[in-house]
């Protein structure tokens, strides 16, 4: 049971695996970016973002490029924590 | 069931983790041609200087002033120059091509990165050898010119493939060597720019290109 518990739900799902694992070894993406590395739809992407944001796991930053809007997405402490966790539970129950 | 599922996950986020961190579509091929190329060049200027001495050397114009005639110096310059130009080419355009076959960007966040992390000590250290050339100590350029082109690619190894790092400190190791045997530096630079780009040429072409 305790092996389940650490499995976070806020991360399954292939999308948001891949936002949080950029975010880990990057200091920050913009939108472009993590669609470009994701092969995900702006719709798709935009929503999975949200719901990390809501979880405070990725902080977002709106700013303007010249005149192009342009959103920065980084990772929280929190955030890079329960990642964390999630990959080490991963991979117990593989190794199981 | 579970546990593939599982499986993949850790796959993707390692392969995501790499994808967007580093630059992995550097052709190792491109490596071997760039050190047959400074084979070559170092031939050459091996040459040059020979037929110099040769023709020069009777006793007492062999001295400094008459050693850095311009016409050597100029030739030895167009020797590199051509080496360093070749060289580039070649390694963008395997690169390219070889990121096109990958689908990876050849001018994405990670392929910036790696250049202005390979260039920032590059460019010290050209400057750091104009330095060295203006205060006359011009055998030191070959040994500055190997430890900063190694910290360049140890610099730059953060963003490529990390087997980059090893070459990079080959080259700072036989840069500081060649301190101490002074006068030549065209055999350090051979051993360098020539047989240690084709041994780590070779080694990431059959553990990356080949597939």
């Amino acid at each position: 049971m305790s092996l389940i518990d650490n499995i976070n739900k806020a991360f399954d799902h292939r999308i948001r695996l891949g936002i949080m694992s950029v975010l880990m070894v990057n200091d920050h993406a913009d939108f472009k970016m993590l669609k470009e590395l994701l092969g995900a739809t702006d719709g798709n992407l935009a929503s999975h973002t949200k719901a990390l944001e809501k979880s405070a796991y990725i902080k977002v930053e709106k700013s303007f490029i010249g005149r192009k809007p342009n959103t920065r997405y980084s990772a929280t402490k929190l955030g890079k924590l329960q990642f964390k966790k999630h990959i080490n539970a991963l991979e117990k129950l593989i190794g199981k | 069931m579970e546990a593939n599922k599982y499986l993949d996950d850790i796959t993707e986020i390692k392969n995501i983790m790499n994808r967007s961190s580093r630059f992995i579509s550097l052709s190792g091929m491109s490596g071997v041609l760039a050190g047959i190329y400074a084979l070559i060049g170092a031939a050459l200027a091996y040459i040059r200087l020979k037929t110099f001495s040769s023709a020069n050397y009777d006793g007492f114009s062999g001295r400094s002033s008459a050693l850095w005639g311009t016409d050597l110096i100029q030739d030895l310059i167009l020797i590199a120059l051509v080496v360093v130009v070749l060289a580039a080419v070649t390694g963008f355009l395997m690169t390219l091509n070889k990121s096109k076959k990958s689908g990876e960007k050849i001018w994405d966040a990670t392929s910036k990165r790696l250049v202005a992390n390979f260039l920032i000590p590059l460019i010290a250290g050209g400057i750091f050898c104009l330095v060295l050339i203006q205060y006359g100590a011009v055998g030191l350029v070959a040994p500055a010119t190997l430890v900063f082109y190694g910290l360049a690619c140890v610099n730059a190894s953060k963003y490529t493939m990390g087997d980059v790092r090893y070459m990079g400190l080959a080259f700072v190791i036989i840069g500081l060597i060649s301190t101490q045997f002074i006068g030549y530096g065209l055999y350090f630079w051979a051993l360098g720019f020539g047989v240690f780009h084709i041994i780590y040429g070779a080694m990431m072409y059959f553990k990356y290109d080949r597939k």
